[in-house]
């Protein structure tokens, strides 16, 4: 069945990519190139470097949020999962920040922080926070109340309690609103260099855009998008080699 | 009771039934006499709920045939009503509906089916639920709505898929002997799926032991003496302990 | 939480986070934030100003259009995807890919296509929001109960019958928490799409007000655009919580 799945993975891959060849050969559209066009463009790219020096601009601000999220975020579930009162006073900040659209701040950061990588760091961090503190505090509430118990009824001080029994049994949890949280850092990064200021990838974007070398625009949109996919596959990958069948973030 | 007609309502013949490599059923045959309730015991993985659904007609035989009072079996049918492990309620159905459902898929008026449901309803003892859905109910007043259902339809043939396994105790000791009541007064055919050896030899008036690896009937008990007791008294009788305590001895080698 | 015996609603601690902000307003800790009170008063001249109402219709307009197609396409492919395990094999690897694309960095690609209005923004919006809905349904249809369909089939039902009568309402908790996610999803969608584009609906006022450091009407619209997608957060919330019992694993 594997090499059935296989096959099926491939043909729906030349569909979709024979499907784009042919509009761009037909000319729907002025802006549309054709596939080949675009992974000519992105080769060229691949070859002369310049994709490389992109990347580094863009991931650059991505990391840096990314790691200041995890840090605070998973810092603030853990405390809000674990005292009532801290969850009554900030929970309600996060949730109104998961339903929010917190892109609407970027204008705001711009004049407050100026076009450089403060501001882009600060994007990442608005869209990565929420659901990692969301996702860590529901998990540190979910410990089941039994193996507390049961760490408690063997002697076990609180320390033993949260350090042995409810951050190993939140991780998983914790994990996916990690993985969740690089996803929507991805969307902050590119949304900081289209809006902000064009560095890296956005750079080439608007770039192309504006010189109208539409092949290279959309290789560097099809390479990045490829990139973020690949690397949450991966994370992925390791959740359910290291959390296998207990897997499920919540998403909301 | 004892010298009833030994008409068969349903009968299995050289039933096989294979999912890809692994053989479930071989080479299987079993008589169903007519308005007698019959017992399919057995270990889990022993294909007695497979049977059970190749009687309703909801999975295939790979080779063989089923005959219900004389017909073929290719597909559910009228003739037959299932009462499900799992309840199989409609959650988001009330009580009345749930009852009344198998009826409304056969095209039923719905003044006319509410009244079939209303009464067995009655029957079943959920008078002032109908309104109520199944998440509101315990496992036992659930069950009762999924018997209520079967009976509603009025077939002649009851398919029951361990039915109280899912309900506590008590629940179950009271579902059996109303379940004695029921094949007394009905003149319905039960087929009865379960692993319990103390409620197969208390509500069977004919007990086929199923056996694993491949799956075959290997001895039919017909507990005589007892069947005509009152439904205290049964678990106190000679006949019934012995007969219990012998199935046992039999399976006990097939327990891992 | 609970103060001298009562227990404290939910989300009473955003009044002591709004007396901080006051606070700090009015003390004029930075330029950036001025006080709530101020901006209460800005939001009470504004709201029925001919700008706000024209961006208020215009993104009303495109988030509405977007989420009609991301639900009317959506649960229809969801379905069929759980049904059909071809179809499933065939699409499942793009809806992956896309529901974990950072679909930021299509915007531009869409500006090109289809120009600088709406059409874009909706279709922004329909991207952010479909792929959820596409695999909820598709959840939701796997994951029905199989007792629940051999107890339709040993009745007789048609497959038509079967359908209206079990799967949908059987598979509809998944479905409607994909929608509500595909909601959330879709609000971000949307204000993404008109702050890249800009020139159109709370981008066009967003750049307005920044540009003219209007600091009290860029934080009412703010508070009005976060109000709204919390409501609406909320408000698909409840519903969904009232078909949760439809889902058949409480049923037992």
């Amino acid at each position: 069945m594997l090499t059935r799945s296989f096959f099926l993975k491939i043909l729906s891959g030349a569909l979709i990519f024979g499907a784009w060849e042919y509009a761009g050969r037909t000319g729907v559209n002025y802006a549309l190139p054709t596939f080949l066009e675009s992974m000519k463009a992105l080769f060229d790219m691949t070859m002369s470097g310049l994709i490389f020096e992109a990347y580094a601009d863009t991931l650059r601000p991505l990391a840096v949020g990314v790691f200041i999220s995890s840090f605070i975020g998973i810092g603030i579930g853990v405390w809000v999962g674990l005292s009532e009162k801290f969850d009554w006073l900030v929970s309600p900040i996060f949730i109104i920040m998961q339903a929010a659209p917190l892109a609407a701040l970027i204008p705001l950061l711009i004049m407050a922080y100026g076009i450089g990588l403060t501001s882009k760091v600060f994007v990442v961090c608005i869209m990565a926070m929420p659901v990692i503190v969301l996702n860590t505090s529901v998990a540190v509430k979910n410990t089941p109340s039994s193996v507390k118990e049961m760490a408690r009824s063997f002697l076990g001080t609180e320390k033993d309690v949260i350090l042995k029994i409810i951050i190993p049994a939140a991780s998983p949890v914790i994990f996916a609103g990690l993985r969740l949280g690089v996803s929507a850092g991805f969307i902050g990064a590119i949304l900081a260099e289209l809006k902000i200021t064009p560095t890296g990838v956005g750079d080439i974007i608007s770039y192309s855009r504006m010189t109208a070398d539409y092949p290279s625009m959309y290789a560097a949109i099809f390479s990045i998008i490829l990139l973020a996919v690949l690397f949450l596959n991966l994370l992925e990958k390791i959740e359910n080699f290291f959390f296998k069948g207990n897997n499920q973030g919540y998403i909301s | 009771m004892s010298d009833q007609t030994t008409d068969n309502a349903v009968s299995v013949k050289n039933i096989y039934k294979n999912y890809g490599e692994i053989e479930a059923l071989r080479d299987l045959s079993l008589d169903f006499p007519n308005g007698q309730l019959t017992s399919l015991l057995g270990p889990s993985g022993c294909g007695k709920t497979t049977l059970l659904k190749i009687i309703a007609g909801l999975l295939p035989a790979t080779q063989g045939e089923v005959f219900v009072n004389g017909s073929l079996v290719t597909k559910p049918g009228p003739d037959r009503a299932f009462v499900f492990q799992d309840f199989a309620l409609m959650p988001w159905a009330s009580v009345l509906r749930n009852v009344a459902f198998g009826l409304e898929l056969r095209g039923v008026n719905k003044n006319e089916r509410e009244d079939i449901a209303a009464k067995y309803i009655k029957d079943v003892g959920l008078v002032g639920f109908e309104n109520s859905f199944p998440h509101e109910l315990s496992g036992g007043m659930r069950q009762r709505v999924g018997l209520a259902r079967a009976l509603s339809v009025d077939s002649p043939v009851l398919l029951m898929d361990e039915p109280f396994s899912a309900v506590d105790e008590q629940t179950r000791r009271k579902f059996q002997e109303d379940l004695l009541n029921l094949v007394k007064n009905e003149n319905k055919t039960f087929i009865f799926v379960t692993h319990s050896i103390e409620e197969a030899v208390y509500v069977s008036d004919q007990i086929a032991i199923l056996l694993p690896r491949p799956s075959r009937v290997s001895e039919i008990i017909k507990p005589k003496g007892f069947r005509n007791k009152d439904v205290d008294s049964i678990r106190k009788d000679r006949e019934y302990l012995d007969t219990v305590e012998s199935i046992w001895k039999s399976l006990r080698t097939y327990v891992e | 939480m609970y103060l001298f015996g009562y227990k404290l609603p939910g989300m009473s601690s955003l009044i002591l986070w709004g007396l901080l902000w006051e606070f700090l307003g009015q003390i004029e800790v930075s330029f950036f934030l001025p006080p709530l009170s101020a901006i209460f008063n800005t939001l009470l001249e504004i709201y029925n100003s001919k700008a706000f109402v024209r961006a208020l219709y215009e993104t009303g307009y495109s988030f509405l259009a977007g989420i009609f197609f991301a639900v009317f396409i959506g649960i229809p492919t969801g379905i069929l995807m759980g049904k059909n395990r071809f179809l499933d094999e065939l699409l499942l690897p793009w809806v992956n890919v896309f529901m974990s694309a950072p679909l930021t960095a299509l915007v531009p690609v869409l500006m090109v296509l289809f120009g600088f209005g709406l059409k874009s923004i909706i279709i922004t919006t329909t991207l952010f929001a479909i792929w959820i809905i596409i695999l909820n349904s598709r959840a939701g249809v796997m994951q029905i109960n199989r007792s629940l369909v051999d107890m339709a089939n040993s009745f007789g039902a048609s497959p038509i019958d079967a359908f209206i009568k079990i799967y949908f309402w059987a598979a509809l908790p998944e479905i409607l928490g994909g929608v509500r996610i595909g909601f959330i999803r879709a609000v971000k969608g949307v204000i993404i799409a008109q702050l890249l584009i800009s020139i159109v609906g709370f981008g066009a006022l967003f750049e307005l007000y920044s540009s003219r450091f209007l600091m009290t009407h860029f934080w009412a619209v703010i508070l009005v655009l976060f109000a709204l997608a919390f409501t609406l957060s909320e408000l698909l919330g409840m519903l969904a919580r009232r078909v949760d019992y439809y889902a058949s694993k409480r049923s037992q």
